[in-house]
């Protein structure tokens, strides 16, 4: 006969060993798919980007599939709305289940790259020969390429052509042309001129070609060449040529102010050319972004996104990941993403063919030549510089603080820790 | 009788086990893990090599003494006490209303909760849509009918932002307040309702020596449940305001999402979600003794 206590020991125990047989169960379950023997056959890699909308998300997957085959591999493709895309990469980071291709925002790169997650691109004998310095250094995190971008963009000035011949305005080529064109452009429910001036990094980013070109650098914000810049927003704003809403406005937004007919001009990128295309009514064009005083260099900052092979627990696909990334990244391959979204190859000769097939591109293929990426300075550290960028922006347009002031705080914050 | 030992009690206690060990394994942890985060210097590094190391209370002193600190806490203690009391009353009048049985009640009443029933997501986007300066329909409304000639400039303006993310939050709010407080109307004894029109009471003073007394135990817990879901209200910001503009309408719950996922300062974000955590639970415990009050009424 069993005694009480020994009776409650047993029960105890059969509990405890259901417990451990379900744990083991969930465990080997979660070892079972995760890695496999080293010898097996690669015949699938994962791959990651943010490319959810969805003709952009059909277009990227064919060519993933394309280039995948020639690999000999299945791709199997997830798309993540933009603003999730880094916290997934770093909750993938910390449980070692990365996917096998990863598609970052240049300005996230050296962020990634800090923690170690990525695998350096030299070592896959990828051919990066004819890519232009300035896009080289959007992947790279010190002194080694992590990602390559098979095209890239910047921001540009679109503006309604119908619009701009009714008020008899032709195309502004510097700030004074602008602050004119806009004032003349501006009618009872429509506006000259329209930024991204909202309290985001979007805003930072389309106010880098203003600072750049006038002299700002944001390694020192609190300089008179950057009060100069923040100052032409703030006398858009002022003068009534620019709403004030563009404090709550995002690139999107000001796109469909533009396509509303709302507003006359709009700093945008090249992204933004199938919507625009798309809609019949619209006789836009579009120029390079207006410089201070005219023969001014351009400089505006360097967009689109880097592929990368992260670390993970087998070689064999990484190999696979990186013949794929290659594929992206030759010639053809770059030439047809380009043209699929209007934006420019990452190689400068393929990006000059470019420009004589596609006439209207050339602005953006013009600008990205002297374009920078916004973190080949700060590295790390430009979070926190564009920080200080849409603070200021935000102080000085609500008449917080003067462009000086909001500045001298912005410097304060890009500095800070 | 209860067997307080042997199996009754070993079976007792593996009642409790999955509630216990689910609280311990979704609350718990993340609970001290932010606790512990907000003494590390934890960043997107950390995540791939897990390597945080201890700072003490630098993230602390960084956060508690910066103006941006004080600034997003008095937000907080605003827009939770203008929101809380905004739904609570305009719920307490709608309660009060509903009480009374007349045609099409019950439907109304169940069109009152569609602010509940929406996601946040839509609600914020809808009203930011509603409250543009230019193309909004609350400044047609105003300039139609010559209330104001430029309009209002609801999400432009430092001074009047704050005021439009309460209003968003006020909207959404009131569905549970009159709920609650409709629901605690039902149950008071409508005996009292009627000596006291016997005795000649109006409705006001109904209302004050017999509605009221006997609401309160409710209203205090309306009142606490409020706060709690007030003072960490993040998605309505995020939608309608973004936190600006120039960060008028920034609160300890926006800033902390901003440093923990759009400048990835984990172990700084971790302090202010302290913080609101540390709040949330002074008024939880207000709340249980409130409820025990309650109870013991």
């Amino acid at each position: 006969m069993i005694s009480p206590a020994g009776r409650r020991a047993w029960r105890v125990s059969t509990h405890l060993a259901a417990i451990l047989a379900l744990t083991s169960a969930i465990t080997g379950c979660v070892d079972g798919s995760g890695v496999e023997s080293a010898g097996d056959e690669v015949t699938s890699i994962t791959v990651l980007d943010y490319y959810t909308d969805t003709s952009e998300h059909a277009q990227w997957n064919d060519m993933l599939v394309t280039c995948g085959k020639a690999a000999g591999v299945k791709v199997e493709h997830t798309s993540v709305p933009p603003a999730s895309l880094v916290p997934r990469v770093l909750r993938q980071a910390s449980s070692r289940t990365l996917p096998d291709l990863l598609m970052l925002d240049n300005a996230d790169l050296q962020q990634i790259a800090q923690t170690g997650a990525l695998t350096p691109l030299e070592p896959y004998g990828i051919d990066t020969s004819g890519i232009s310095e300035g896009i080289l250094s959007a992947g790279t995190y010190e002194g080694e390429v992590y990602g390559l971008a098979p095209y890239v963009s910047t921001v540009a000035l679109f503006y309604n052509k119908d619009m701009l011949a009714e008020a008899g305005v032709t195309v502004p080529r510097t700030w004074d042309d602008l602050k004119r064109a806009a004032a003349a452009l501006t009618r009872s429910g429509r506006y000259g001129m329209a930024v991204d001036a909202s309290a985001t990094f979007e805003s930072s980013w389309q106010f880098l070609p203003f600072l750049w070109s006038n002299g700002g650098h944001e390694r020192q914000l609190d300089t008179p060449q950057a009060a100069q810049a923040l100052q032409l927003w703030v006398d858009l704003v002022s003068s009534g040529s620019m709403s004030k809403s563009v404090l709550n406005w995002t690139q999107a937004e000001v796109h469909d102010q533009f396509a509303a007919g709302r507003t006359a001009m709009m700093i945008n990128g090249p992204w933004r050319i199938p919507a625009l295309n798309a809609d019949k009514d619209l006789n836009w064009g579009v120029a390079p972004v207006p410089v201070p005083r005219t023969g001014q260099n351009l400089i505006t900052p360097l967009g689109g996104e880097v592929w990368t092979v992260p670390q993970g627990p087998s070689k064999a696909r990484q190999q696979k990941a990186a013949q794929v990334l290659a594929c992206l990244n030759d010639s053809a391959n770059m030439l047809a993403l380009a043209e699929q979204h209007f934006t420019v190859p990452s190689r400068t000769e393929v990006a000059a063919r470019y420009a004589e097939q596609n006439p209207s591109s050339a602005v953006f293929v013009e600008s990205v030549e002297r374009a920078r990426s916004r973190t080949e300075e700060l590295g790390v550290r430009w979070p926190k510089a564009a920080t200080g960028i849409y603070t200021a922006i935000q102080s000085a347009l609500t008449g917080e603080q003067t462009p000086e002031q909001a500045l001298r705080h912005a410097q304060q914050i890009a500095t800070g820790d | 009788m209860t067997d307080l030992s042997g199996p009754g009690r070993l079976a007792r206690w593996m009642f409790v086990l999955p509630a216990a060990a689910c609280l311990l394994l979704f609350f718990g942890y993340p609970l001290v893990k932010n606790v512990v985060m907000s003494f590390q210097q934890y960043t997107t590094t950390t995540f791939y090599t897990g390597a945080a190391p201890f700072v003490g209370l630098l993230n602390y002193s960084r956060i508690l003494s910066s103006e941006l600190f004080s600034e997003a806490l008095a937000n907080t203690v605003l827009f939770t006490a203008a929101s809380v009391l905004g739904q609570f009353v305009i719920g307490l009048f709608l309660a009060l209303f509903f009480q009374r049985r007349f045609p099409l009640s019950g439907i109304l009443r169940g069109l009152l909760l569609l602010p509940w029933l929406m996601p946040l997501v839509v609600t914020g986007t809808t009203w930011r849509r509603m409250l543009d300066p230019e193309t909004g329909a609350v400044n047609a409304l105003l300039r139609g009918l010559h209330l104001s000639a430029s309009g209002v400039p609801w999400l432009t303006s430092t001074s009047h932002a704050l005021v439009s993310v309460i209003v968003v939050s006020v909207w959404v709010g009131i569905p549970f307040n009159t709920v609650i407080l409709h629901s605690g109307l039902q149950s008071l004894p409508g005996h009292l309702f009627e000596a006291a029109k016997l005795d000649g009471a109006g409705p006001v003073r109904s209302f004050r020596h017999v509605t009221w007394p006997l609401l309160r135990p409710v209203v205090s817990v309306v009142l606490v449940l409020d706060v709690v879901y007030t003072v960490k209200v993040l998605d309505i910001v995020l939608v309608v305001t973004g936190g600006g503009p120039a960060d008028a309408t920034e609160t300890a719950a926006t800033r902390a999402y901003e440093l923990s996922f759009q400048q990835f300062e984990f172990g700084r974000g971790a302090v202010l979600g302290n913080v609101l955590i540390a709040l949330s639970l002074l008024f939880a415990l207000v709340y249980l003794r409130v409820d025990r009050r309650a109870r013991n009424v």
